[in-house]
């Protein structure tokens, strides 16, 4: 083989690696969400090209509100759903929308948008 | 009348509940001005002094009263005032108003002040994020005007004469005109990227052309600024047009996603820099021929792409259409009776206890019960009933349906959110977004998904660079690029959320209201459905179906006589024997001294005859021979149906029999049951006879009868146990248990009460048709979703291989990526085209 090949072979082979930890391995810190006076759980979280933050960590059998603010117009994004607790809400643009729940156990559960390009994880303690 | 007890129809939920309005009525009304604990009970207190009110509470914490009253001893009215009397402000209505060019936080005060300035008004609160001031106020001290002249007192207008809503309370437009504005702006990026494609494309390809050919020969310095100069025209379509591929990678990335902007954006950067690097630096590489330029790929390919995007969004505006009709059924306005005026106020201001006046061709503007006047409504948005509903007295009328025939006063029970149609709305919107179980497969992938393309993309760039012919370098990025592009992980996103849209869209046009996707996909597997006999396949009230004259006598006369007598009588099937003589015409004579005998039946005199009505107990006791007709009667109880006998003057003239009878199409949706492969089985606590006459005269073989209420759930499980996806048809509140155990439970509601919890699709006209139609749209939507993740997979499995060129060395074949990024945008477009194919979708009209 030449140099030129073996160059291609290992930049290529470098860059999946890349990939694979970027995307997939690395695991984000999640945000612990705050409790009110009024015992809730409560967290605020963008909406824009994904959930920020997207890994929230309440705890179990406290309720949980999740309020979301969607700033962008993309079709995607405007529903939210959590399918582990069968709630869905409308996020429309500019306006904040709660989601409230009670995780009864802990456990880990996807929130996303319908067709499951935007996923959040949150994890119940 | 013990014959009569036994084969009655046993009492069911309609006689239970039927009780409670007379003497109770519920009403949630909303209090404002409660800041403390001790608020609610002084406000508590108040009420339940008034006559009739049987229990109040006010919840602080949602700012209402909710109080049981009887409506004949106290009205509404009273209870507002009685609120006010120990100063709170009661019976509010709240509105939303936009506010044109409202900036800055003093803005946000001076309104306020203004607002809370105003007398009626109760809370006012405006705010930047939305540009708009919530205001609660009491619609009998103020009215929008005053409210808008407050705001343009502050200085500052109100963006719209009378805010648009759905009845929900959410604003729906906004988003539509975003959604509108979208699409403009990527039909404007689609233009100028194509126009620009035009003479790049050309140009491109100077070999190709003859007279460009000898113009600028390979390797020519015109070549090369010709080409440069390309790049100048193309890096507008890659910046501007391309624009929102970059944003929405950027987007992805911070969240350490990927999704179709990152692929298309990455291809066409891919291509866009070896073409700069070719024109800048032809040096770099070995030969000539191999500093070619993409330039041609980067502009169709955004230009294709983005039309695509621009195609998908409107379909996708499309795929709601349902939601929006229904958004459009809601009046705009009520003439309201207010102080004894006659007044009309926008829809968002009638509040519960509200006298409202409806007039022929009106709309009807909320929920309520007629008080006064009669009429014929047309409620065939709402239901699906294409025959107009005769409404009197105390019947219940849906807001949104349209009053034909007659003028009316009703008193409005709920407004707002709480309205049939925006519970219709919400419940639609909600299962619209919920999920099938199907998507999860999808969901399964589509974390992997992009990634997975980029390394499949980096391996093939590996393979033709290592192994492929020469101009190895060419190959490799035109393989990497049409990789990246041909990929498309929309079509997938789309193939499950868009079917389930329409699908459930279509539903809600027929009076299906389908609870979720969970429901939906259930529907479609369902291999037994069990059908609750009374007021699911029968009408649930008995209505006459015999008279059988004695030799010498005519029918006419008998049910004269038996309909005089029971003129004067409560019982229900008294009044099925009246109502059926009216039907035939009979008229009506009068009847003196009539007398209730418990167990038997009835007697009188009518006409000067001494009339008898009742079992054969009662025919012997009085001595009437009615030897001859006891093969008629046995016939008759048969039939599951309950024969009386009537005799005068010691003489038996005949019989009249009532039964609960079917309705018309229940045959008819029975049959089309079975022809789609489902086995019916009838549950009944009824006997055996009467329940095996109803099954046998709509072709129902299995019949479970006499099984108690509480048992119906254990039925639905023991079906279950045969190993069958159990559908079950009830009314939603005797058989709810049975409802929730089948996997799906099916409401058979009427009027305003849709919102049956325990059911998984509730069908809004009482008609078991609606579950033929449930079925026939699940399976249509199901088919719908199939195609589209088949469609959608076997793209992407086929098509990506192929980008790769695993074709090439058998058949020489290579995809070019302008073809791929015409495949990609056409794949997704055609995933939400097939969903709207279903908005064709025509129920199959059974006649009756």
């Amino acid at each position: 083989m030449t140099p030129d090949r073996w160059i291609v072979l290992a930049l290529g082979l470098a860059l999946i690696g890349f990939i694979v930890w970027f995307f997939w391995l690395k695991r984000a810190k999640g945000v612990r969400a705050a409790e009110t006076s009024g015992g809730y759980q409560e967290v605020m979280v963008l909406v824009k090209g994904g959930y920020t933050p997207d890994t929230i960590i309440v705890r179990h059998g406290k309720p949980v509100r999740i309020n979301f603010r969607r700033e962008e117009t993309a079709g995607c994004s405007d529903k939210v759903v959590f399918a582990d607790f069968e709630k869905t809400a409308d996020l429309p643009t500019g306006q904040t929308v709660g989601v409230e729940f009670l995780p009864k156990e802990p456990g880990e559960h996807v929130f996303s948008c319908p067709m499951g390009m935007f996923r959040g994880r949150l994890v119940v303690e | 009348m013990d014959q009569l007890v036994a084969t009655q129809v046993k009492p069911s939920a309609p006689s239970d509940i039927q009780e409670k309005p007379a003497k109770s009525d519920h009403v949630e009304l909303p209090v404002g001005g409660m800041n403390c604990t001790h608020c609610p009970p002084t406000i508590e207190k108040a009420l339940k002094s008034l006559p009739g009110v049987g229990s109040a509470h006010v919840n602080l914490a949602d700012g209402m009263a909710h109080v049981d009253f009887d409506p004949t001893q106290t009205k509404v009215g009273d209870l507002l005032r009685a609120i006010r009397s120990v100063g709170y402000a009661a019976g509010t209505a709240k509105m939303r108003i936009p506010i044109k060019s409202m900036h800055c936080t003093t803005c946000v005060t001076r309104i306020e002040l203004a607002l809370q300035m105003t007398p009626g008004v109760v809370s006012a609160r405006a705010s930047l994020g939305t540009n708009a001031v919530d205001v609660e106020y009491q619609p009998e001290k103020t009215s929008f005007d005053a409210i808008r002249r407050a705001i343009e007192s502050a200085g500052h207008r109100v963006a719209e004469p009378k805010p648009a809503k759905e009845p929900s309370g959410e604003p729906v437009e906004p988003e539509e005109a975003a959604r509108q504005e979208e699409y403009r702006t990527l039909m404007r990026k689609f233009w100028f990227a194509a126009i620009v494609s035009v003479p790049v494309m050309a140009m491109s390809y100077p070999d190709l052309v003859p007279g460009l050919r000898d113009w600028m020969p390979a390797g020519s310095e015109t070549r090369r600024i010709v080409w440069a100069l390309l790049g100048l025209f193309s890096f507008p379509v890659l910046a501007w047009s391309g624009s929102q591929f970059f944003a929405g990678m950027w987007d992805a990335l911070k969240h350490r996603a990927a999704n179709m902007h990152t692929l298309i954006a990455i291809g066409v950067s891919a291509a866009f820099l070896y073409s700069i690097i070719a024109v800048a630096f032809p040096s770099l590489f070995p030969r000539m021929a191999l500093a070619e330029v993409f330039w041609d790929v980067t502009d169709v390919v955004i230009a294709l792409v983005t039309l695509g995007l621009a195609l998908e969004l409107k379909a996708k505006g499309r795929t709601s259409e349902a939601i929006k009709k229904l958004i459009g059924l809601q009046a705009k306005t009520a003439r309201v009776v207010r102080d004894g005026k006659e007044i009309d106020l926008p829809v968002e201001e009638v509040i519960v206890g509200d006298t409202v006046v409806v007039r022929p061709g009106d709309k009807i503007p909320v929920d309520g019960e007629v008080m006064e006047g009669a009429s014929a409504l047309d409620e065939s948005m709402i239901t699906g009933e294409s025959m107009p509903v005769e409404k009197q007295v105390g019947d219940e009328v849906i807001g949104s349906t349209l009053n034909k025939t007659g003028s009316f006063k009703f008193r409005a029970t709920k407004v707002g959110k709480d309205t049939a149609l925006a519970s219709i709305i919400r419940m639609v919107k909600d299962a619209q977004g919920s999920k099938a179980p199907i998507q999860r497969v999808v969901d399964a992938v589509s974390g992997y998904f992009v990634p997975t393309v980029m390394i499949l993309a980096i391996l093939s760039f590996i393979a033709w660079y290592l192994f492929g012919p020469e101009p190895r370098i060419i190959y490799a990025t035109i393989v990497l690029v049409t990789t990246l592009i041909i990929a498309c992980p929309c079509a997938l996103g789309l193939a499950t959320p868009t079917s389930l849209t329409v699908g459930i869209g279509k539903g809600a046009e027929n009076g299906i209201l389908i609870r979720s996707g969970d429901a939906l996909q259930s529907s479609e597997k369902l291999d037994a459905i069990i059908l609750d006999k009374t007021g699911t396949i029968t009408r649930g009230e008995p209505s006459l179906t015999d008279v059988v004259a004695a030799t010498g006598q005519t029918e006419d006369t008998v049910l004269r006589l038996a309909a005089a007598l029971e003129r004067g009588s409560e019982h229900p099937l008294g009044e099925a024997i009246v109502k059926g003589a009216e039907t035939r015409g009979i008229p009506s004579v009068a009847t003196i001294g009539f007398a209730a005998i418990p167990g038997h039946g009835v007697s009188g005199s009518v006409e000067g005859r001494q009339v008898l009505l009742g079992n054969a107990k009662l025919m012997r006791d009085r001595g009437v021979a009615i030897d001859a007709l006891v093969p008629a009667w046995e016939r008759l109880a048969t039939e599951g149906k309950t024969p009386m006998y009537v005799a005068a003057d010691g003489q038996p003239l005949g019989l009249v029999a009532v039964a609960d009878t079917v309705k018309p199409d229940s045959k008819a949706a029975i049959e089309t049951l079975i022809r789609l492969g489902i086995e019916v089985v009838m549950l009944t606590g009824d006997n055996e006879r009467t329940a095996k006459a109803i099954a046998s005269q709509v072709g129902i073989a299995r019949v479970l009868a006499e099984v108690l209420p509480d048992d119906k759930a254990h039925e639905v499980q023991k079906l279950q146990l045969e190993g069958k996806t159990v559908g079950m048809v009830g009314d939603g509140i005797n058989d709810a248990p049975a409802l929730a155990q089948a996997d799906v439970g099916f409401a058979i509601g009427t009027g305003t009460d849709v919102a049956i919890e325990a059911s998984d699709v509730t069908l809004i006209k009482g008609s078991l048709q609606g579950v033929v139609t449930a079925i026939e749209i699940s399976r249509a939507t199901m088919r719908n979703v199939r195609q589209n993740l088949f469609g959608a997979f076997g793209y992407n499995v086929l098509g990506i291989p192929v980008a790769m060129g695993v074709l090439y060395p058998i058949l020489g074949l290579l995809l070019s990526p302008i073809i791929a990024s015409a495949a990609m945008a056409f794949s997704s477009v055609t995933v939400v085209t097939n969903a709207n194919r279903l908005r064709f979708f025509q129920p199959r009209r059974i006649a009756s």
